[in-house]
């Protein structure tokens, strides 16, 4: 029982912190823009195929360097060239150019990549149990990917909260008029801005490519429950945004782990159904198999109840 | 300084400035006064690049119709907006630090000197800056301009909803402002602040300057007090 714990644990850990990496990035987009960036999964799918492919010539180390710093200078050039001048046009023009954006990102990916899963590895030094509890092991990798993401989002906090770039960008999301008669150009910033967030989803996809398989539904799947955890978290908020993902990660992580089915739940409450009943599938469900629906059922349950989310602050 | 040559702007189809000119000389102080709505916020705005601007405005001998507000800023023009906007959430030394253009105040002002003249927000360096009173926002708004080492600044309603000390203590802080040679555009509604400090006064009228004086000849023009200022 314990040792299923701590492994849930651990494996909730290291789905939360990739979760965040890509909500951090869409939160701050999100509060710059006004608008969700429905593209951001795109920019992660689009990190883990780089770096797929620069592996494949030059390692998976090049490509954990170089595969984020691609994406996001794409990143910045399309928030130059393209979100920019939408903007121009309103909230909804920009809604329907990430859409757009995120197609044309896919359908790409299919047309230089291929269909197929592609075989991106982790790299053979971190091919060894980190260590190794009750009889299982914990991947070094896994190590890695929390070391990675803990040591990114310290230096972002630090990024934002202690250097006057950071202060300037914090002023600049919610004051941007103000910000530009001081002196600070402020297109510049938001494109930087946008840039580094993608540059994190790419790492992200970097990262977790290996782990979770590169393939061309790897956005989809990934870039819904982001959106969950943005808006569970309080749309704009970071901390807000960090908490969801880690309640998210955790979650889907001990819903796997536990053998927990419907039957035993009716079973605590004295009810007991029989096998031939023409219902019976409906309480054979167990935890593990609802698994991938629960963020989506904790969204509609923090609607309900929270409809700023977490950490949000109601509209003005 | 800044000279401004048959201005207009709009705010969508409505027209709100029909042809303004004035100038300010350098180390001058200048008030713009006039009763609310007459469009003396779109003057400002205008020339810091937030409205549009049609006509000439002239900084330092160079145009800055068609400049962005960053740029008309880097250009040594400051501007200090009329609802006090601070970073509520940011503390009182990060506020400064906002202000200056780069990583270093290399300028007529440093962080040490605004927090020996202003020992309210010393005291308060690293308290958010949304707690501070009015006046100390005041303060912290016009010193956060400062610290960008502008040549000329333009202030609205620095004064509005301060008790009168405080108002005493904005003008003479404009006034040592002035002195270090830093040209000032005041605009007022109250015009006692306005005629104690400024060498030269502009009235503002329905989109348009309707009188140009000093303090001590709008003084004597009762008729233009009465026709153009609340008494
Ligand atoms: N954003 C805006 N959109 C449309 N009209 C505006 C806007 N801002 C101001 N106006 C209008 O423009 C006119 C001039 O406004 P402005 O703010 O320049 O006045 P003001 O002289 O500064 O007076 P006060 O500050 O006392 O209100 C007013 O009639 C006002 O209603
Ligand atoms: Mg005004």
């Amino acid at each position: 029982m314990l040792d299923v714990l701590i492994f849930a644990t651990l494996n909730g850990v290291v789905t939360g912190l990739l979760l965040f990496m890509l909500a951090a990035g869409l939160t701050l987009i999100f509060s710059m823009m006004g608008v969700l960036n429905f593209a951001h999964a795109s920019f992660y799918m689009l990190g883990a195929y780089c770096a797929y492919s620069i592996s494949l010539y030059f390692g998976f180390w090049v490509g954990l360097l170089v595969a984020p710093l691609i994406v996001g200078v794409l990143g910045a050039l399309i928030e130059r060239y393209g979100l920019r001048r939408v903007h121009q046009s309103g909230h909804v023009a920009e809604l329907v150019f990430t859409f757009g954006l995120a197609f044309l990102i896919e359908e790409s990916v299919q047309f230089f990549w291929g269909r197929d899963t592609k075989n991106y590895q982790s790299p053979d030094i971190l091919d060894f149990a980190l260590f190794t509890l009750f009889g299982q092991e914990f991947s070094a990798y896994r190590g890695f990917m929390i070391a990675i993401s803990v040591g990114i989002f310290i230096g972002l906090y630090f990024v934002l909260t202690r250097t006057r770039i950071g202060i300037i960008i914090q002023a600049a999301i919610t004051h941007p008029k103000t910000v530009a008669n001081l002196g600070h150009n402020v297109p510049l910033i938001f494109m930087g801005v946008f840039g580094a967030g993608t540059a994190l989803a790419g790492l992200a996809g970097v990262i977790a490519g290996p782990v979770l398989t590169t393939f061309p539904g790897m956005a989809v799947v990934l870039g819904s429950i982001v959106f969950v955890i943005v808006v569970i978290g309080g749309l704009g908020s970071l901390a807000g945004a960090f908490i969801a993902s880690l309640l998210i990660g955790l979650l889907q992580s001990y819903a796997i782990a536990s053998d927990v089915g419907m039957q035993d739940l009716l079973n605590v409450f004295g009810i007991d159904f029989p096998y031939d009943h023409p219902l019976a599938d409906l309480w054979g469900l167990t935890l593990p198999q609802i698994a991938p629906i629960l963020p989506f059922l904790l969204l509609i349950l923090v609607l309900i109840f929270r409809p700023t989310g977490l950490l949000g602050k109601r509209e003005e | 300084m800044l000279e401004v040559t048959n201005l207009h702007a709009y705010y969508g189809k409505s027209h709100i400035l029909h042809g303004v000119s004035f100038n300010v000389q350098q180390g001058e102080i200048v008030s713009l006064l006039g009763r609310n709505g007459v469009g003396r916020s779109t003057t400002v705005k205008t020339i810091m690049g937030e409205v549009e601007p049609h006509g000439s405005i002239r900084f330092k001998g160079e145009e800055l119709v068609g400049k962005k507000s960053f740029e008309i800023a880097h250009r040594g023009l400051g501007y200090v907006p009329e609802n006090r906007d601070i970073f509520p959430t940011l503390t009182v030394r990060q506020n400064l630090v906002l202000g200056m253009k780069s990583t270093k105040a290399t300028g007529r002002w440093t962080l040490d000197e605004v927090f020996d003249m202003f020992p309210n927000l010393s005291e308060r360096a690293d308290v958010a800056g949304g707690v501070l009173s009015g006046g100390e926002q005041q303060m912290l708004c016009m010193c956060r301009t400062l610290m960008g080492d502008p040549d000329m600044i333009m202030i609205d309603e620095p004064t509005e909803g301060l008790a009168p000390m405080i108002v005493e203590q904005v003008g003479n802080l404009l006034q040592e402002i002035a002195k270090r040679g830093v040209a000032i555009l005041l605009v007022e509604q109250k015009f006692s602040i306005a005629l104690r400090i400024s060498q030269r006064v502009y009235i503002m009228g329905h989109g348009k300057i309707v009188y140009e004086g000093t303090p001590a000849s709008l003084m004597q023009a009762d008729d233009v007090r009465a026709e153009w200022l609340e008494v």
